[in-house]
Parts: C-alpha cells; sequence; structure tokens
C-alpha cells in the first residue's frame, strides 16, 4: 500500500460515519473473501468501491449491511446507537445488482414495504412513499406492476424504497451494471441530484473507473484473492456534476490515474509472471 | 409455442371444437345404426341423451353426492397441504421428519389402501371412507408445489426483509405466500382433478354406503347392462371435471393476471 493513510477523509471536519478496522471474511467453504481491510467512510460523502471481480467489493457492502458478519475486525458506527442487542441501528438503504422488486405488488406498494415492516400505516405514510416514487421521477407510476417497467424505471423503483426512510447511508452494489449506457448516464445524473445537499451518504460498488470517477468524492480501489484496500482517490472535483465535468480535462486525469490504479490492482493477482 | 402462428379468435376457440364434436357424435350415430350395434355394447349418442333427460333426477342426486367428497377432499388438502408446507419453511426439522411419510402416501396407490381406511372407519362410515381416500390423493400436489413456491423466494428480497428487520410472520405473509402463490395455483388444479378422481376410485373399491355417487351408478349400470345410463354418469363426470378446472384456471388468472409471466397475454 503505497503510504495510504486508510483515514484520510475527504474534509477534516466531517465526522466518520463507519469505521472498518481489520476486517476479514472468510466463507466456511475455505474461500478467503476479504483481508485486512480498513476504511473510514466520512458522514455526507459519495464513496465508491472499485476493483476487479471477486475483489469481494459486495462482500464489504453486505457485511456493512449487516448482512453477514465479518470473521475477523470490526465494523463499528461511532454515531449510531446501539439496540439492546448491542446491534447499531444502522439506518441504511439497500440497492442490490437487480431490481429486486415484488413482482406481485404494485409500485406503491414495493416502495412502502420499508415502512410497512416497521408497523406504519398505508394511510399515515402514504404521501411519503409518493414523494419517494416522485423523487426518482416516476410520479404517475405507483399502481403499475414491476413488469410493466423498463429495467431503468425498476431500478428507480428499487431507489425509491431505499430512500423512502431517509437513511443515512445509501448502500449501492453495482445498481447500474445490468443497464445500457444512456440509461446509466441518466441514473448517474439523477442519483448524484438525489445526493446533492441531502447530508446523507453514498457507498457505490461499481466496476467501473468511468462510472466512479464521475460520481463520486472518494474511491477506494481494492485488489483481489483475498480481497484487500489497494489506494483511495480523492476526487476533488466540485458537484454539482454534469456533462460539462464529463468532457473535462481533470475527468480524464482522473479516470487515467484511477485506471492505472485498477490495473495495478488487477496486475498482482496472476496477470503477471 | 406452436409452429402454426395464425390468430386463433375467442369465437374460433369454441366454434372449432363443437364442430368437431358434432360431427363426431354425428358418425358415432350413424355407425352404431349402420351396423346395428347392440345397445349394451355401445349406445348411440341419442341414446344417453334420453337417459340423462330420464334419469336425471337420481342422477343429480349421485351427482351431488361425488361433488360433495370432491370439494371436502379438495379443501381439507388444501388447508392441510398448506398448513403443512408452511410449518416445513419454517423449520427444517418438521420438512424432514414430514417429507418422506407424505411420499409414502402419494406413492401407494390409493386403492390399495382403501381397504385399511374402511376397516378403521367401519362400514357404516363408507362416505368418511371415501372422503379420506380422495384426500390423500388430493393433497401431495398441494404440499409440494407450496413448499416448493415458498423456497423459491428471490435472495435478495429475503436479504431485504432481513435489512429491515421482518419478523417471521412478516416474511411469511407478505414474502414468501405471495410467492407461492403460482406454484400453489398450479397444484390446485392438480390437486381438483386429483380429489374427483379420488372421491370415484375410492367409490369403486369402498362400495358406495347410504348414498350412492356417480361412480356406483356406473357400476350398478354395468351389471345391469344399462349402458347409456352408465355413459351418461360418465358424461356428467367429465362435465363435472371440466368445471372444477375451468374454475380454478379462472381463479389463477384473477390472482396472477396483473404480475405473473404465466397469465400475462403478450402481444407481438
Amino acid at each position: 500500500m503505497d503510504g495510504v493513510d486508510p483515514n484520510q477523509v475527504v474534509n477534516a471536519d466531517a465526522p466518520a460515519l463507519i469505521r472498518i478496522s481489520g476486517v476479514g471474511k472468510r466463507y466456511s467453504g475455505g474461500t478467503h473473501a476479504l483481508q485486512g481491510i480498513d476504511l473510514t467512510v466520512a458522514q455526507g460523502e459519495f464513496l465508491s468501491l472499485l476493483g476487479p471481480s471477486g475483489c469481494g467489493k459486495s462482500t464489504l457492502l453486505r457485511l456493512i449491511a449487516g448482512l453477514g458478519e465479518p470473521s475477523e475486525g470490526t465494523i463499528d458506527w461511532p454515531r449510531a446507537s446501539y439496540d439492546a442487542g448491542g446491534k447499531p441501528e444502522r439506518s441504511i438503504g439497500f440497492v442490490f445488482q437487480e431490481p429486486t422488486l415484488m413482482p406481485w405488488a404494485t409500485v406503491f406498494e414495493n416502495v412502502y414495504l420499508p415502512l410497512r415492516l416497521d408497523g406504519a400505516r398505508r394511510q399515515t405514510v402514504a404521501a411519503q412513499v409518493e414523494d419517494a416514487i416522485e423523487g426518482v421521477g416516476l410520479a404517475g407510476f405507483a399502481k403499475a406492476y414491476p413488469r410493466q417497467l423498463s429495467g431503468g424505471m425498476r431500478m428507480r423503483v428499487s431507489i425509491a424504497r431505499a430512500l423512502v426512510k431517509r437513511p443515512k447511508v445509501l448502500l449501492m452494489d453495482e445498481p447500474f451494471a445490468a443497464l445500457d449506457e444512456i440509461t446509466r448516464m441518466r441514473l448517474n445524473d439523477d442519483l448524484l441530484r438525489l445526493w446533492a445537499g441531502r447530508g446523507w451518504t453514498v457507498l457505490f460498488v461499481t466496476h467501473s473507473v468511468y462510472e466512479s470517477v464521475y460520481l463520486s468524492s472518494r474511491i477506494a480501489v481494492m485488489g483481489a484473492r483475498p480481497g484487500h484496500m489497494r489506494e483511495l482517490i480523492t476526487v476533488d472535483a466540485p458537484y454539482p456534476r454534469d456533462e460539462p465535468f464529463r468532457l473535462s480535462a481533470s475527468y480524464n486525469e482522473y479516470c487515467r490515474i484511477t485506471s492505472a490504479s485498477l490495473r495495478g490492482a488487477m496486475g498482482g493477482v496472476g496477470h503477471q509472471p | 409455442m406452436n409452429e402454426d402462428s395464425r390468430p386463433v379468435s375467442p369465437a374460433m376457440r369454441v366454434a372449432v371444437p363443437l364442430v368437431l364434436g358434432i360431427v363426431v357424435l354425428g358418425v358415432w350415430e350413424f355407425l352404431v345404426w349402420w351396423l346395428e350395434v347392440p345397445k349394451f355394447v355401445l349406445p348411440p349418442p341419442s341414446a344417453i341423451v334420453k337417459s340423462l333427460a330420464n334419469d336425471y333426477p337420481s342422477l343429480l342426486v349421485s351427482l351431488w353426492i361425488t361433488l360433495r367428497i370432491t370439494l371436502m377432499a379438495f379443501f381439507i388438502a388444501l388447508a392441510t397441504g398448506v398448513l403443512l408446507a408452511v410449518l416445513s419453511v419454517q423449520s427444517r426439522l418438521v420438512e424432514i421428519s414430514i417429507f418422506p411419510y407424505a411420499v409414502m402416501l402419494q406413492v401407494t396407490p390409493v386403492v390399495a389402501i382403501a381397504p385399511l381406511i374402511l376397516i378403521w372407519v367401519g362400514v357404516e362410515h363408507i362416505d368418511r371412507a371415501l372422503l379420506i381416500l380422495a384426500t390423500i390423493v388430493a393433497f401431495f400436489p398441494i404440499l409440494s408445489n407450496t413448499t416448493l413456491g415458498m423456497k423459491s423466494v428471490d435472495h435478495n428480497l429475503r436479504d431485504l426483509f432481513q435489512l429491515y428487520g421482518a419478523s417471521r410472520w412478516q416474511r411469511l405473509r407478505m414474502l414468501q405466500l405471495p410467492a407461492a402463490q403460482p406454484y400453489l395455483l398450479g397444484g390446485m388444479k392438480i390437486s381438483g382433478g386429483l380429489a374427483l378422481i379420488g372421491a370415484v376410485v375410492a367409490e369403486f373399491v369402498a362400495g358406495s354406503g347410504t348414498g350412492s355417487g356417480l361412480a356406483w351408478r356406473i357400476v350398478e349400470s354395468a351389471n345391469r347392462l344399462n349402458i347409456p345410463r352408465m355413459f351418461a354418469a360418465l358424461l356428467m363426470l367429465s362435465v363435472l371435471g371440466i368445471v372444477i378446472f375451468l374454475l380454478l384456471a379462472g381463479l389463477e388468472t384473477l390472482l396472477l393476471g396483473r404480475w405473473h409471466e404465466s397469465a400475462v397475454r403478450r402481444e407481438r
């Protein structure tokens, strides 16, 4: 690790939201997915986890979400309150690689689900659900069923569902990987618009250099076998970012740096003699 | 998919089989008359219709008896099948203890269990024996399909429910049962037909008891060489089977029509 300080944050005054130290994950089948991960996620940042497939970035995201326990190390939520069982109240939204909607339920019912599981009555939260649906640009589709929507629209529903409880952190696991380029760019822009100025944090798993540079304030480049942290790249470009940024020299420069880092990460896993 | 992709209108869907049926009946009627086939070997359709018209009061009573056993067996099978499926999905222990016996009940021919059941319930309660036998036959598709359906929930959706701290009950009601719906309805279509078959076969084996269902009418008509009435009873049985199937298919469209691929019509 080329002198990287894993605990560096975007701006010094932003408090740490998640503190990951020495996290490793070994599955019972013997797969060594992660080793020695140190990472501090600052409140309000847009942090991408970038790496080749098999580098454990999705595994790390799932551990942060509480879907599974790390085999070693700890994941702390310094600012969260802990419940009686010692589990942090994480306040997260999760967007999977697939839209993961309930096909038998309408858009409204799908977005309402997290609130419904909390015991909230439909009438009392209807406006909140409608807001979330409108927020992702799907006003008027509340009564539609998932199969009536395009892939991009389904992903929007999935994002609305993740945001409906107004979480502090949005965890996204390669959410746009299966979408076409145009839809993907539009969703990138919409995601930035949703994120801008609301104070919530995004942790975004991707294998696209261009996507990570466009979106992130910081990029954590990971290497594989076992998954480890390689480098942290701060993308020091102001928000809001839009088409001009995508065409700018600094965007290109960051893409170059990030690509080089990613190539380094892949070089370490048997692509060199 | 069919090789022949010509469009078929709903009217043709009814008209074409109807025309075929009328032609077949006409040929049948003609051949029986032409070859002078005796009535007790193969009655002409006209004799069957006549027998249906003459005997329908007693045949309807039999139809009702068979129908009642079929419906009761079907609903008991539905309730116990779904209940056991829910239990076996909740607990692996329940699943591994139940399943071998469910399979055993399924693969043992119902005809072979009938005498045993008859002894247990006593000859004065033959209708109970019929009900038990028909239920045994109808039960397995419900259990196995519902279990399979509840287990084939999307893994990510399951994770999502875990993330939001869903209780077991919430997961069952909002995730597993809705996901199992298409499978359950498929099982119900099979099971509805099997309940009828079970009711008829059981009556053949166990006898009629106090009332006599359609199966017993068939046995009785055969003994008396009243073949037209036998055909009339057969006709009623198959119409009953078709009605059960259509009702369940209609229920399937009603419940799945808006969301499930199997029930959605695609325009091409």
